[in-house]
């Protein structure tokens, strides 16, 4: 079983731990991802805020990459990538005079034949099929899990969960073993992209989350975006200043957890790379 | 998205987001859940459904005031607006229509300048290298912005974890990536 993977720019830096521990639980279950070639950025935030164009036509570039390639189907791990590529596919399916502009004018050959999916659709298509026998080690934990912004919005395009009180994630814990707890900040904003030129809104944003999952009595919080574990990981020195105290709450990938509940070795899941330490 | 115009303004900025992006202001019946629902409100000059409802005055003067907000740049288009509008009004398309205008039109907030520097170092790092360099990166806002000293303890950190590349990932098809920015910059109008 082959799918196309692809990573971002994140998966390759600053989440490395996201990209290894997809990639283990993909070899554990016997599928085989392979990259995009010579894929580029999908342009993030920055190109939407700033060139309408250009945020339609780097996410081009790659999905033409892709039909290239002859992939049908390709995961997409981070839910910022998975929103552009997706909003692009959509937006040049709806609106044709963007064709124009975007394929036609940058020479790209471009169907929008491949489809796209995210990383709890992956868990969930290929990944739970094969779990029958193979969880070894339940996570028999309390977890909070956050799905938060481009994941589920806007739905009139991505069509996935639901926006306020989306289910996926949880049923996914559930059969690794955990306890979903229920809680508000399921879909709340971490901060995203002001994470540098803003720290201190992260630090309020993420903090009111993070308080919310200690309160209800989660133990770690369960996360499917590299942005959303960033900020509530590595900035977690602004969240223990919003909330004048030190909280040690982990912030592990979906992934990992389904990964332990395999029995796939800690490191090879990359969470000794966390800057909360993962001591469950 | 509805593009219906009953009542609308199609003149003025309002006819411009709707002519842009398809987006009709006039659809806002001020019920204040976009302001209630978004998470940046408290920091915004104007929150959304202030300034929905100052583009359907179609006063110039307040047009201006929305142009040279901070709001528009402090948004983080989480999407909450949209999910909750009864009118399923795209307001956070409506958001980046109006920073783009801001940006074109010399009129961003002052407190906004290290957030678009941000942006700006993030796009300048894809288009020469067509992978984010996140190294590269930080140098680059540090120089647009002065502020050398920040995160300057994240860096070591994130090195130790093996989260920082030194070297930056480069694509084969540089000048193809290159040619595109280069294209979506000349056609702004």
């Amino acid at each position: 079983m082959t799918l196309g993977l692809y990573p971002g720019c994140s998966l390759k830096g600053s989440s490395r731990e996201y990209a290894e521990s997809v990639l283990a639980i993909a070899k554990a279950c016997d599928i085989e991802l392979v990259e995009i070639e010579d894929w580029n950025c999908c342009g993030a935030t920055a190109a939407h805020n700033l060139n309408k164009e250009l945020s339609l036509a780097l996410p081009a570039r790659i999905l033409s990459l892709a039909e290239k390639q002859g992939l049908k189907e390709v995961v997409v791990p981070c839910a910022a990538c998975y929103s552009r590529l997706t909003v692009t596919k959509y937006e040049l399916a709806e609106h044709p005079e963007f064709k124009k502009v975007v394929i036609n004018e940058n020479k790209l050959e471009y169907t929008g034949n491949v489809e796209i999916i995210n990383i709890i659709q992956f868990l969930d298509k290929y990944i739970l099929p094969n779990l029958d026998g193979k969880i070894t080690n339940p996570f028999d934990h309390k977890v909070a899990c956050y799905y938060g912004c481009l994941l589920v919005r806007p739905h009139a395009i991505l069509k996935f969960d639901r926006e306020e009180d989306p289910q996926t994630m949880d049923e996914l814990m559930l059969k690794s073993g955990a306890t979903p707890i229920d809680w508000a900040f399921k879909t709340e904003c971490c901060g995203a992209g002001l994470s540098v030129s803003r720290t201190s809104s992260v630090g309020r944003l993420s903090g009111e989350i993070v308080k919310d999952a200690i309160d209800r009595g989660a133990e770690a919080l369960i996360v499917a975006c590299p942005m959303c574990q960033s900020n509530l990981d590595m900035r977690r020195e602004a969240i223990n200043t919003y909330l004048g105290k030190k909280v040690d709450i982990p912030v592990m990938y979906v992934s990992q957890v389904v990964g332990l509940a395999l029995g796939i070795d800690r490191k090879a899941l990359g969470l000794q790379r966390h800057f909360v330490p993962v001591k469950i | 998205m509805s593009t219906e115009t009953h009542h609308a303004a199609v003149s003025g900025l309002s006819g411009e987001v709707l002519e842009g992006t398809g987006v009709a202001v006039s659809h806002c019946y001020q019920c204040g859940k976009c302001s209630a629902g978004c998470p940046l409100s408290g920091e915004m000059d104007y929150p959304p459904s202030y300034i929905m409802r100052m583009l359907q005055t179609g006063d110039p003067v307040l047009e201006d005031k929305i142009l040279r907000s901070f709001s528009i740049w402090v948004c983080l288009t989480c999407e909450m607006c949209y999910a909750r509008c009864p009118m399923s009004i795209d307001i956070p398309q409506m958001m980046d229509f109006l920073r783009q205008k801001s940006l074109r039109e010399k009129k961003v907030h002052r407190d906004a300048k290290k957030i678009l520097a941000f942006h700006r170092s993030f796009l300048d790092s894809i288009k020469y290298t067509g992978r984010l360099y996140e190294i590269g990166l930080l140098v680059d806002y540090k120089t647009r912005t002065l502020k050398i000293m920040q995160d300057m303890i994240l860096a070591p950190k994130m090195l130790v974890r093996g989260k920082l590349n030194i070297f930056p990932e480069l694509i084969k098809d540089r000048s193809g990536v290159a040619a595109i920015f280069n294209k979506s910059n000349k056609k702004k109008k």
